[in-house]
């Protein structure tokens, strides 16, 4: 993708976040590509793309009374949106079509409209894995963690301040479902989930949803918002089965995501003024700052630690409070998405003065896949 | 004789996998072999080519049984089927090279008695008649 040739004129989540039983599943994507759509001054009937994960694209598109020329249902997990945007980006330059959308939404507390959880028996995770007493991601995403720890140094208390961090974060925004200011005392005193995993250090279970209309640079021009700029792009998968990572202390399909959307954007990690880094869990924003190559190997733990990411730090991370304190309705790079978005049009709660430049990073599954787009208000 | 006690997900053989749980249920830890004299991977979950070069040439063999424990969790809420107490999830790297997932048994479940590194041995739990899923215990204990 050429720099800047595509830009994020509409962006905006559900009207409400949190518990919202009154809304199902594709009611969830619908309210937000509603507003989506009221942000940047269009009707459905404008759109001619449609990407989506968690429903199937022809849902959307006919939920909206859309008539797509092009559509993309990659769903890797919660970074499909990532890939979404840049798929938009090389359809819109390849003429496939103008004004693309990409919703999320996920009943992920209320559970209203939402498809049984699980796979095969007869899938190579249903023949080795499921058999060993998992419950779900708090007892598989984390599997890698004691091994980094030995390999690093890291300690319990450097893992904790990732939540505490992104707690302060949260107060600063009023749409967070946690504001309350924590310790690295009480994240390592709160609820054994899995060890060495406590309550405090995985993310929320909420109900919600986000929207994102791009569009080509000449015709961003047109919108009332100010435009954010795409300015670099990447994607990766890795293994569905995370028992069967290259090395479960770094995630491959990162390093890849990661390195092809600097390389896309031509910036140093000098240049990137705010990040977004997926946190399901609390050790995703060490992994992702390491794999990203903001910070060398085993250094991550003792940056954040340190405040480097924390509000009045040098490296913003996570600034809306993250999956940890801000919501989480299961595929949560949408909200990432999001806050990017708000950062570059200078209108986040937690804004980051002058900020020119914002990496956002997901994962999807268990390190299975991987999105990150760059991008800024600059054209 | 199968744990009659076990209430989890069953395991089911696809055919590339059938060599892998035909050699579980005699005891054995079966893994592939890329045939390529310049590549030699070890394969693991079992696949008809090797992953490494594209070589459909493999051969099964029966591996030592041995590895050491490389990463696990403590899963303080069991799902249903596996009782009430904390139990580990553990990854064990086999001397052969691959990793997979699995159970530490004859172990305290504690941070303390699960030591990274440790050498594990393998240790077939069968769960019905056709199914043993290898899980693994402390060496020479």
């Amino acid at each position: 993708m050429e720099s800047r040739s595509v830009a994020i004129v509409g962006a905006a989540e559900t009207t409400e976040l949190g518990r919202v039983p009154g809304l199902s599943k594709i009611q969830l994507h619908a309210d937000a590509a509603l507003n989506a759509l009221e942000d940047c001054g269009l009707k459905p009937s404008d759109i001619d793309g449609v990407a989506t994960a968690g429903e199937a694209p022809a849902g959307i598109a006919h939920y909206l009374g859309i008539t797509p020329t092009w559509v993309d249902g990659t769903a890797v997990g919660g970074c499909s949106f990532m890939l979404h945007v840049r798929h938009a980006a090389a359809a819109i330059n390849a003429g496939l079509c103008e004004v693309a959308l990409v919703t999320h939404g996920e009943s992920g507390r209320s559970r209203v409209g939402m498809d049984r959880f699980g796979g095969s028996p007869a899938s190579l995770a249903g023949q080795y894995e499921a058999p060993y007493g998992l419950s779900g991601p708090p007892s598989m995403f984390t599997l890698g963690v004691l091994r980094y720890m030995k390999e690093t140094g890291m300690t319990h208390e450097q893992l904790a301040s990732v939540s505490v961090v992104q707690r302060e974060w949260a107060a600063l925004n009023p749409r967070s479902t946690f504001k309350d200011p924590i310790t690295v005392d009480d994240v390592l005193n709160s609820r054994m989930i899995a060890y060495p995993f406590r309550l405090l250090q995985c993310c929320l279970v909420t109900d919600g949803g986000g929207a994102l209309i791009l569009v080509s640079k000449e015709r961003a021009r047109d919108f009332p918002t100010k435009p954010v700029y795409l300015l670099g792009t990447g994607e990766s998968v890795e293994t569905p089965m995370i028992s069967q990572m290259e090395d479960m202390t770094t995630s491959r399909a990162f390093r890849v995501a990661g390195s092809t959307a600097f390389a896309e954007a031509g910036i140093t990690h000098d240049d990137v003024d705010h990040v977004m880094i997926y946190d399901a869990f609390a050790h995703l924003p060490i992994y992702g700052l390491e794999d990203l190559g903001f910070v060398g190997r085993g250094e991550a733990g003792a940056f954040i630690e340190a405040r480097n990411t924390a509000p009045g730090g040098p490296l913003p991370v996570n600034t809306n409070g993250g999956g940890l304190s801000y919501m989480h309705s299961g595929m949560y790079g949408m909200y990432a998405l999001q806050e990017s978005v708000r950062q570059m049009r200078g209108t986040a709660p937690a804004q980051v003065p002058d900020a020119k430049i914002s990496v956002c990073h997901g994962v999807g599954g268990m390190f299975m896949a991987s999105g990150t787009i760059i991008m800024t208000n600059e054209e | 004789m199968a744990d009659d006690d076990y209430k989890g997900p069953v395991p089911v053989p696809t055919p590339e996998t059938q060599d892998f749980w035909d050699g579980a249920k005699r005891g054995e830890l079966r893994l592939q072999r890329c045939g390529e004299d310049d590549c030699d991977d070890v394969i693991f979950p079992a696949r008809s080519f090797c992953p490494g070069c594209g070589s459909r040439s493999v051969t099964n063999f029966t591996a030592s049984g041995k590895g050491k424990l490389y990463s696990y969790v403590i899963n303080h809420r069991p799902p249903p089927g596996f009782g009430p107490e904390p139990h580990a999830i553990a990854i064990v790297e086999l001397d052969e090279g691959p990793r997979m997932m699995t159970n530490i048994i004859d172990c305290e479940q504690t941070p303390e008695a699960l030591v990274l590194d440790m050498p594990v041995e393998v240790a077939f739990t069968p769960i019905t008649d056709e199914i043993s899923l290898p899980k693994f215990r402390p060496a020479g204990g």
